[in-house]
């Protein structure tokens, strides 16, 4: 069974207005200190992003209420909440549901699959993109559960059923 | 019966763990330069990272094959030469090579190594394999994607090195070595800079209908329904029009991969020695579980059993598989 | 002034099914009035078409002698079923006349014999070239895709090693081979099933993107260029770099006047620009280029200014 994104919106308030922005006021401070330890845990995927380490990407999962701003410059790190209608012009841009991007994130879908059945679309900087992709694809672990750990017991639980609930 | 090697791509050191792991028997990976055909952003190996594979990869017991397979242009060779020695210096079991120049350096430089000749050499008949042999001491071949088993056998019969042949992944069309598509339109060369539709030409534009349409260096290559999948933008690939036909065709192939599973038992039976998997530029997801897969099946053909695939069209190209040439010469 | 009156005007083997009758009355004119120096002969692309026009072969190699034309023949590029490997075997046979090798079939059959290294041979550098020289090759025609810096380095290592070297300067461009064939496939046939569709497309059979951008040509087997490369240009710089043979590739245009203006660029006796004129009289609304050896996409046409 699958449910579209829409549904899942409604079903879960998403889509109220005024709901994006305060979205983005929750999750930023959790962005932050994902990033950074990220960041400091994985230096070498720097290297794979070459010039792009300046591209302003953006990461749209789809049912989400916002997107994500990411500029991987080691020197100043960006990964930011943004609501879609104040979204910066961005490099590159990335669209897929959210456990689809997580996944590829975490190498355990392979992106070329996923574009090849269209769940996922590229826009803009393909070569940003590749790199973006050839960067986190040489990260040895998952970054998911990483992040998951940074908040304890609660953390692991919430990324379980996310896995569980959504539709892939 | 032969070996059945199981040869892995490793696009990254992560990549290399995740097909060592899986039961490579052998990865092959190249450089982050020219020097290989799968010169792709963000792509390859440092010489610090390939001396740490190839120590991980030993310990293991799996074998490392440096790609030094692609054509150095003139006042370049140093390249190709600084690459075969690093390689040397690290341990690699194998060079493959593709360009005469490189491979009788090799021969001469570091004849402790040895030579396998890349399929970017298209040597598809007993006489050129020959040619290599004799002159390099090539050990094996990989052949190119457009010969028939019964061709391959009598091939095996004719020569006096190993045969490697892809089982999985994408499906060039063209004879390797021998295309400039991607120069034609971009002006980064195949055989000179190891790219193909290089990322940095390629463009995907979204339209308000849900279709989507790649461009490489501004040519419209193929434009994708919503309800259709899609496939890479190469110009191999793509969706064009002609004279005699009302509709954009796909004049040489459709966005598909090759995948040979089936037909494992007899390619042993005709005498390959090693299978290849395609997909440097694929992740380790990708390379999880297509290599797991093949080792199950290899394993099973090999302890006497009805090999299992499983099922690996979602990770195809266009999600669509084909035998190629490799089951009938209709094929062609 | 001359820009060389040593270099020499070759004449490329026909890539097309042009039809027997075509090619008798082809080389008949090339023998008679073409200003080209050397021709070469033979089915380089597809070893279904040879049966058509081997047999007239023995009176076009005396018919272009008898005009002064040097020959030589050609093998196939694409070298896998037996057929094809006996038509290499047999052409590396021969005594005379010379031989252009375009397989590494055919340099196992030819072994230290001397012979001419073609255009599919990838013959991309100093060191490549060196080995042929030393395994019996006289003369190397380079890829069409390389860059003008590495036409010069290679060029310089073929000169000091005593080989002739040849560049394409004019003609579709071969970008790829491949053992499908896309004729066939256009008109819903296999390639052993084919009935000779290529026979129509005289100049190759033209594709276009889906929005009408006239892109590629196809040619049995093989996919060329949609534009012609044009280097008459170039040809100053060719020479001076040390390219003893410049070559024309035949398309279904006027080759004499296209010989005529290749010919008088080397000997002097007319404007490059007065030429270049001539010749695209000769190709009718077809594009040039010649962005391969100005190291940009192959497609591109670059201007003398521009490439300054």
């Amino acid at each position: 069974m699958s449910a579209s994104p829409d549904t899942l919106n409604r079903a879960t308030g998403l889509h109220l207005p005024g709901f994006a922005r305060l979205s983005c006021l929750i999750a930023q401070p959790v962005l932050t200190r994902v990033v950074q330890r990220i960041a400091k845990r994985h230096p070498s995927m720097f290297a794979r992003l070459g010039s792009h380490r300046t591209t302003d990407f953006l990461i749209d999962p789809v049912e989400l209420p916002f997107a994500l701003h990411l500029r991987p410059d080691p020197q100043a790190l960006v990964l930011r909440a943004v609501p879609r209608h104040a979204a910066p012009r961005a490099g590159a841009t990335i669209r897929g549901k959210f456990l689809l991007l997580l996944e590829l994130i975490d190498s355990e879908e392979d992106g070329d699959a996923a574009f090849f059945s269209r769940d996922l679309e590229v826009t803009g900087d393909t070569e940003a993109v590749v790199r973006l992709r050839n960067a986190l694809d040489d990260v040895d672990g998952s970054i998911a559960e990483e992040t998951a750990e940074m908040f304890g017991p609660a953390g692991r639980a919430i990324l379980a059923r996310l896995r569980r609930a959504y539709p892939t | 019966m032969s070996l059945a090697e199981l040869i892995c791509p490793a696009g990254t050191p992560a990549a290399l763990r995740t097909a060592v792991d899986a039961g490579a028997d052998a990865v092959y990976c190249g450089f982050q330069d020219a020097t290989n055909a799968r010169n792709f952003p963000g792509l390859n190996f440092t010489p610090d990272e390939l001396a740490s594979s190839v120590a991980y990869a030993h310990e293991q017991g799996t074998k490392v094959l440096l790609a030094l397979n692609t054509y150095p242009p003139a006042g370049k060779f140093d390249l190709w030469r600084q690459a075969a020695d690093t390689g040397a210096r690290l341990g690699v079991d194998a060079f493959i090579v593709a360009d005469m120049g490189v491979a009788d350096y090799i021969a001469r430089i570091h004849p402790g190594i040895r030579l396998h000749l890349s399929v970017q050499a298209a040597a598809s008949s007993p006489e050129a394999i020959r040619y290599y042999c004799e002159n390099f001491g090539v050990k094996r071949v990989v052949l190119p994607r457009i010969l028939t088993i019964p061709e391959i056998r009598q091939i095996r019969k004719e020569i006096p090195c190993e045969i490697e042949t892809f089982i999985f992944g994408n499906h060039g069309l063209m004879i390797e070595g021998r295309c400039s598509l991607t120069n034609y339109l971009t002006g980064q060369s195949t055989n000179m800079d190891g790219v193909c539709s290089p990322a940095s030409d390629v463009e995907y534009k979204r339209h308000e209908d849900g279709s989507m349409s790649s461009q490489l260096a501004g040519f419209t290559i193929d434009c994708f329904r919503s309800d259709e999948k899609a496939g890479y933008p190469t110009i191999c690939k793509g969706r064009y029009r002609t004279a005699h036909r009302d509709d954009a065709y796909y004049a040489f192939e459709e966005p598909i991969s090759l995948n040979l599973s089936r037909l494992l038992p007899e390619l042993i039976d005709a005498g390959v020695h090693a299978f290849k998997i395609e997909g440097r530029q694929r992740s380790k997801s990708y390379v999880r579980g297509v290599v797991s897969a093949f080792r199950q099946a290899v394993d099973d053909i090999r302890a006497g059993r009805q090999a299992n695939i499983a099922d690996l069209v979602a990770l195809t190209e266009g999600q669509k598989q084909t035998q190629g040439a490799f089951e009938t010469k209709k094929w062609r | 002034m001359a820009v060389s009156d040593m270099t020499k005007l070759t004449l490329g083997p026909i890539a097309y099914h042009w039809s027997a009758e075509a090619r008798r009355d082809f080389y008949a004119r090339i023998a008679d009035e073409a200003p080209v120096d050397e021709v070469y002969l033979g089915e380089v692309i597809c070893s279904k078409r040879a049966p058509f026009h081997e047999v007239d072969l023995p009176a076009t190699i005396d018919r272009l002698e008898r005009g002064g034309k040097t020959v030589i023949l050609s093998t196939l590029a694409e070298v896998m079923l037996n057929r094809e490997r006996k038509a290499t075997a047999d052409l590396a046979a021969m005594e005379r006349p010379e031989i252009e090798i375009n397989n590494a079939a055919g340099l196992y059959a030819r072994g230290k014999r001397p012979h001419r290294i073609g255009p599919f041979l990838n013959a991309y550098n100093e060191a490549t070239i060196a080995w042929m020289a030393c395994q019996g090759a006289t003369h190397v025609c380079l890829p069409t895709e390389l860059p003008g810096p590495a036409i010069a380095a290679a060029a310089a290592a073929a000169r000091d090693l005593g080989l002739g070297v040849e560049v394409q300067v004019f003609g579709r461009v071969s970008l790829a081979v491949s053992a499908r064939c896309y004729h066939a496939r256009a008109h819903a046939r296999t390639k052993d099933n084919c009935q000779f569709i290529c026979e129509h497309d005289a100049d190759g059979m033209p594709l276009r993107t889906t929005d009408d951008r006239p892109i590629l040509r196809v040619n049995g087997i093989q996919t060329q260029s949609e534009s012609y490369v044009d280097l008459l240009p170039e040809t100053a710089r060719l020479v001076a770099d040390g390219v003893s043979h410049v070559r024309l590739m035949p398309q279904a245009v006027d080759m004499v006047a296209v010989a005529s203006a290749f010919r008088s660029v080397l000997d002097g006796s007319r404007e490059p620009a007065e030429a270049e004129a001539a010749l695209r009289e000769a190709c009718g609304g077809v594009s040039f280029s010649n962005g391969f050896y100005h190291g940009q996409a192959g497609y591109r046409r670059i201007t003398a200014a521009a490439a300054s």
